[in-house]
Parts: C-alpha cells; sequence; structure tokens
C-alpha cells in the first residue's frame, strides 16, 4: 500500500499557539512520536452510507417553516492532494444561525434563536467528489478569549476521506470578513497561503437567480504520492 | 504559477469547537462499535480526557477505529484475504460527559499486521478532539497484560517510561471493562503520534 505524503511545514495550525488562550492546557507539550504509517493508519472508517435523509444536505427545508438570514449554496469539490477525487465520503457540517447563535446548551450569546433552523447537515460526495449543501449565512459571534473578541462567520466540515490520516475537522469561512486578522483559531496557521484555503470563493456560476447567492470550497485531504497537477480545482 | 504551486496541499484544521454535538454526534450513537452478533471478546472501555490541570474535559470528542476479533479491517484497502465481521464496522464516536469520561462498547480487535508483515499487538487507533485543539491528537490504545505488546513496533518506538500511557487496563470492580486516561497535557502526558 502506498503511503502518504508528510504534511509541508506551516501549512497546519501550531497546536500551541497563544493567541488562542484554551490551546495551552489541551494540547502536548512534548514532540509528537514519529510513527510510520501501518495499515491502521491507511484503512479508516467507512461511515455515512445509509444514514443520508432527503433534507441532510439543505439547512433551511429540515424545520416546519424557512429559516432566517441570507440563503445560500455552498459546494465544492473533495480532493487528495494529487487531485483525485474522493467519491463517496461524508461531509458533515454545523453552524450558527443568520444572528451567530449556535443550536447548542452551552451557547449563551445572546442573539435570537430561530425555530426553523438547526444548523446541521450532511451528504455524501459523488463519483466526482462533488458535494452541496443549501444553507443560511451564518453570523460572527463573541467569544471570551480576549477582550471583544469575535469569530469571522464560519461553517464547520468534517470529512473521514479514505483512511484514518485523511480525517479532517475545519471550519469554511466566506471571503472578504474583515474579522480575519483578529481571529486566532484562522492565523494559528503560519502560512498565508494555506489560511487562504479555508477562504470560500463567491461563485456567481452556481448561484441561482432570485433565489440564493452560491460559495464555492474545496476540499484537498491528504494524498499517497502526489505528481505535480496542472490545475488547482 | 510557480512548480510548487502545482501540487495541491491538504487544507488546513480547525477546532471542532463547542458545540460540534449539533452536528456530529446528536445523531445515530455511536457508542457501540460492535453489533449483538459480533465475534470476539466482548468489551467496555471506559475513556477519559485530561487537560494540563488534571481536570477533566466535558467538550472533547474521541474517535476510534479498530480491526475486528480476527485482525481485519472493514476496510476495501486491507489486502488480508478474509472477510471482515458484518457485525462489526470497527468505527467508534462519542462526546466526553462534564467529567470528560466517555464509555464505549466493543470487542477486543485481533492482530493486524504492522510493518513488514510482522504482526501488531491488538490495538485501537484513537483520534480526539477539543475545543482548544487545532488539529486534532492521534493515538493507541493497547491492552495491559498481551504478550504481544513486547514486540510491537509501534510501542518500541515509544520511551520505555512513557509506554503505560498507552496502555488501558482492566477495571478491578467492574468486569469486562478496560480504563484508559488521556492526558493532553503535563504530568503523565499520554504520548500522542505523527504519522
Amino acid at each position: 500500500m502506498k503511503i502518504f505524503d508528510p504534511v509541508p511545514k506551516g501549512s497546519q495550525p501550531e497546536r500551541r499557539y497563544p493567541g488562542y488562550v484554551s490551546t495551552a492546557l489541551r494540547n502536548p507539550r512534548q514532540p509528537l512520536i514519529l510513527m510510520p504509517q501501518t495499515l491502521s493508519e491507511l484503512t479508516g472508517p467507512v461511515y455515512g452510507c445509509g444514514l443520508i435523509g432527503e433534507t441532510d444536505n439543505d439547512l433551511t427545508r429540515q424545520c416546519a417553516g424557512e429559516p432566517q438570514g441570507e440563503r445560500i449554496i455552498v459546494s465544492g469539490r473533495v480532493l487528495d492532494e494529487g487531485g483525485r477525487p474522493i467519491a463517496n465520503t461524508l461531509v458533515e457540517i454545523w453552524q450558527a444561525n443568520a444572528a451567530g447563535r449556535y443550536r447548542h446548551a452551552n451557547d449563551n450569546h445572546p442573539a435570537p434563536l430561530d425555530v426553523n433552523f438547526i444548523g446541521a447537515g450532511r451528504t455524501l460526495t459523488d463519483a466526482e467528489g462533488r458535494y452541496s449543501f443549501v444553507s443560511i449565512k451564518p453570523g460572527p459571534y463573541p467569544w471570551r478569549n480576549h477582550y471583544n473578541a469575535w469569530r469571522p462567520a464560519h461553517i464547520h466540515f468534517s470529512l473521514f476521506g479514505t483512511s484514518f490520516l485523511q480525517r479532517l475537522v475545519t471550519q469554511m469561512y466566506f471571503p472578504g470578513d474583515p474579522l480575519f486578522p483578529y481571529d486566532p483559531i484562522m492565523q494559528s496557521i503560519p502560512d498565508e497561503k494555506a489560511r487562504e484555503r479555508l477562504i470560500s470563493a463567491f461563485d456567481l456560476e452556481t448561484s441561482r437567480p432570485e433565489w440564493a447567492l452560491a460559495f464555492r470550497f474545496d476540499i484537498v485531504l491528504r494524498g499517497r504520492d502526489a505528481t505535480p497537477f496542472e490545475n488547482k480545482p | 504559477m510557480t512548480d510548487n504551486e502545482k501540487r495541491l496541499v491538504a487544507i488546513p484544521s480547525q477546532t471542532v469547537g463547542p458545540f460540534f454535538h449539533l452536528g456530529l454526534t446528536r445523531g445515530e450513537p455511536r457508542g457501540c462499535l460492535a453489533g449483538a452478533d459480533a465475534r470476539g471478546e466482548r468489551i467496555r472501555l471506559a475513556i477519559r480526557v485530561v487537560d494540563g490541570e488534571g481536570a477533566g474535559v466535558p467538550d472533547a470528542m474521541i474517535e476510534l477505529w479498530q480491526a475486528d476479533a480476527n485482525g481485519k479491517y472493514n476496510h476495501p484497502d486491507d489486502p488480508q484475504n478474509r472477510l471482515p465481521d458484518p457485525a462489526f464496522l470497527g468505527f467508534g464516536r462519542l462526546a466526553t460527559d462534564k467529567n470528560g469520561f466517555a464509555t464505549f462498547e466493543t470487542v477486543r480487535p485481533g492482530r493486524v499486521p504492522g510493518i513488514d508483515g510482522a504482526p501488531q499487538a491488538p490495538h485501537i487507533n484513537v483520534h480526539i478532539f477539543s475545543r482548544g485543539v487545532l488539529l486534532h491528537v492521534s493515538t493507541r490504545i493497547y491492552f495491559a497484560g498481551d504478550p504481544a505488546n513486547e514486540e510491537d513496533a509501534i510501542l518500541r518506538l515509544v520511551p520505555q517510561g512513557r509506554r503505560q500511557t498507552l496502555i488501558a487496563s482492566p477495571d478491578a470492580q467492574e468486569p469486562c471493562t478496560w480504563k484508559i486516561d488521556f492526558y493532553l497535557c503535563g504530568d503523565g502526558e499520554t504520548v500522542f503520534f505523527d504519522a
């Protein structure tokens, strides 16, 4: 079996990032132990087939009425570093509502809940690695990391890929958000190009006239023996 | 565009945050990995996630990936010429409770091939996600008293003094129950791997 390529320096967050206060007590101080990739790392859960309900990829149709806010389409492809599509893989998302409030017992931000918005979705990629969600644009929200701290609007993404080593949990951001430079969660990624990979692109082509604007977010997972690839996804 | 830019690079990880339950652990429960008909020795695995001040982490998510009782992964890339146990998917996922605990029900895994075909000691692969964790940490669970531990190539990469951080021990009170605490940071810090 082919093994996965190493992770390029600066492309992933620093685990212990002083600007993000809660990293201090929740991340190892000792260096990680480098290990070879065995069958245990090169396989991973095949999970999600048969789970997906009809409205799971449309967060605007999961309640009796339509949620408040700006309706959006978020779509893209899931690829590995060699540019090969990852088919039939589970994509799970969760997010705040248009006012920046999560439907979660621990979210006490004094912004309104929306009875018509749960804020969770999931889908499987198709044979070309494509996925698509309909949702509403989440609002930014405050958190207590530092004085006047606000998270840029984001959607949480969770992906399995085909191996336990490809497992990825991340956040998708929206283009042009003025909060980027102040957000330690995003700024924990040293390489600016890597940070930009988390910013979706405004996608007029996929937008549906008289109905919803679209954002494109391509997701690249670790790859094996990546060969040079001519086009960005 | 330079040559360097032609190759795609995996996108960065970000923290799962405090509200992941909404998207990841609210629906189908994944605390039981083994169907009623699964082969092998059924066990409970009581895991606690602990922070650098010794407090249980109340908002972590633990994911497990393991082979079935015969050492076969339920995955198309497992080259071993036998079928996986159809009652055993091998994937578990739970949020920790307010004290940092999550208890799984599974079967004791068999031995899977390792480097150069040498069998590995029975183990369970673990990812831990949490608020404050920007990139999930990965470790393994081995079983105390298993004679195969001595010759396991991955365990042998770990300095002797830290190996016990990867080894679950049987619960003195509860039969068929194994316990392990994952220390994310500081005293007794668990060994985390980079593959």
